[in-house]
């Protein structure tokens, strides 16, 4: 079937199965493999992106559910040298140890700072990401990057 | 995942012409449950009719004394509404405390209740709000709907257009969740609204039901102690590795009280 949708503000027209999943138009289809897959079972978020403004775990939407759609990756934030706050955050706090993880936390993480309105402890940092699991960090240093960007963004 | 060939219909009447001419079609709202059941092989529909498109099946409508809630409304939305906030908000704190960020992002109501799932949150709600599910075709009463575990009243093809939840004078939900699925392993939704007090459980039993011994217990008032002794009969209760029946049985007793006693602070 026939696909149209915009990624990093790219329009592509795509042909794809029915059954593919997001995800595998992202790291397949158009190379975007900074988008991982940890569980594939909707669990870990390590597949975040942003779909139509809101944090989606693109390993549980198929292919005809982002139609028209437009989606932000981890490659769509920042670029070397011009990177996004909570990107800067992330390096500046050692919020990543193997860096698996980081690519869905970092997009759930913008998130949940564009939906606080400025209303960001760390209980509710901590709440807000359960979507996203972490197997190095403790999360610790995950929670302080992310209240230092909310100040920031 | 098997093949199946995807279906995106503009009107509630060719979403229910595409489920009646495929015999394994299925309906597909946020996909939160049917994507992981497809990728399991638990189903393996010809075909997936998506509703995201169907027009007039998401949206919140707030009359005087009732809040009607669209089948195809992603229970993020529903937690922040004001409507919600305003008319019944311990809904919008339910929605708010089910599963996380991105499959609140995604999964609906209608979704949630067409599952049943045992351990859901808003059936608890749709129960002890006496809620009615409005239906291509009929309206059906929340204590008719819940029929057992992942079995509710919806005859084949049969699709959900909107909950109409009667507003409460006051309302309290409390969950005990697990702590990796963030399910209810027990939740219980006390209302105050009527002649009494009424009380939805989940995560207990096969499907959401009323603890009717604790609502004639309480007799219209919000009395926590009472939820330590009224009669609950655990034997068909769910037992698995979380809990067991007699555990769970204790956990909706403190659910129970928690709910009640916020219900009267
Ligand atoms: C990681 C994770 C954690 C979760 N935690 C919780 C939690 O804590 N509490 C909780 O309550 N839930 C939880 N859920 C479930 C979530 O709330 C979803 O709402 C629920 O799975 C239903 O998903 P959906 O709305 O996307 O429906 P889908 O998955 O698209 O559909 C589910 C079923 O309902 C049918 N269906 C869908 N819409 C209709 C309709 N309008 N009419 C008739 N049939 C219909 C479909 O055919 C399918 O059989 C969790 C899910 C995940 C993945
Ligand atoms: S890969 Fe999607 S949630 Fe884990
Ligand atoms: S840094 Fe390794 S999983 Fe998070």
């Amino acid at each position: 079937m026939k696909l149209s949708l915009t990624v990093n503000e790219t329009a592509h027209e795509l042909e794809v199965a029915p059954n593919a999943l997001l995800v595998e138009i992202i790291r397949g289809d158009l190379g975007l493999t900074g988008t991982h897959v940890g569980c594939d079972t909707s669990q870990c978020g390590a597949c975040t992106v942003e779909m139509d403004g809101r944090a989606v775990k693109s390993c549980t939407v198929l292919a005809g559910q982002a139609q028209d759609a437009r989606v932000t990756t981890i490659e769509g934030l920042g670029a070397p040298g011009n990177l996004h706050p909570m990107q800067t955050a992330f390096q500046a706090h050692h919020a990543l140890q193997c860096g698996f993880c980081t690519p869905g936390m970092i997009i759930s993480a913008i998130d949940l700072v564009k939906r606080a309105d400025g209303r960001l402890d760390e209980a509710a940092v901590r709440e807000g990401l359960a979507g996203n699991l972490c197997r190095c960090t403790g999360y610790h240093n995950i929670v302080e990057a992310v209240l230092a960007a909310a100040g920031q963004m | 995942m098997n093949g199946f060939d995807y279906h995106r219909p503009e009107t509630l009447e060719a979403a229910v012409a595409a489920r009646a001419g495929a015999p394994d079609s299925a309906y597909l709202a946020g996909g939160m449950t049917l994507i992981p059941t497809l990728k399991q092989g638990l189903a393996e529909p010809s075909d997936v009719i998506d509703l995201a498109a169907v027009a007039g099946l998401a949206g919140i409508g707030l009359e005087v004394d009732r809040l009607t809630i669209g089948a195809m409304t992603r229970h993020a939305d529903v937690a922040a509404s004001a409507e919600v906030q305003r008319a019944i908000p311990a809904l919008a704190y339910l929605a708010s405390e089910i599963g996380d960020a991105q499959v609140r992002n995604r999964g609906t109501l209608g979704g949630s209740l067409a599952n049943s799932d045992p351990a859901a949150d808003y059936p608890a709600a749709v129960i002890a709000l006496g809620a009615r599910i409005v239906t291509d075709r009929r309206t059906m009463a929340a204590d008719d709907y819940f029929k057992g575990l992942f079995e509710t009243a919806l005859e084949p093809g049969e699709l959900i257009r909107a909950v109409e939840f009667p507003v409460p004078r006051r309302a309290a939900y409390r969950k005990f969740r697990h702590p990796a699925s963030r399910y209810a392993v027990a939740g219980v939704f006390v209302a105050e609204i009527g002649e009494g007090i009424r009380v939805g459980v989940t995560g207990a039993g096969p499907c959401a039901f009323r603890w009717t011994a604790l609502e004639t217990a309480l007799a219209g008032k919000p009395a926590p102690a009472a939820a330590e002794t009224a009669p609950l009969d655990f034997r068909r209760f769910n037992a698995d590795l979380h809990a067991s029946a007699e555990y769970r049985a204790q956990l909706v007793r403190v659910m129970a009280r928690r709910a009640l006693a916020n219900l009267a602070a």
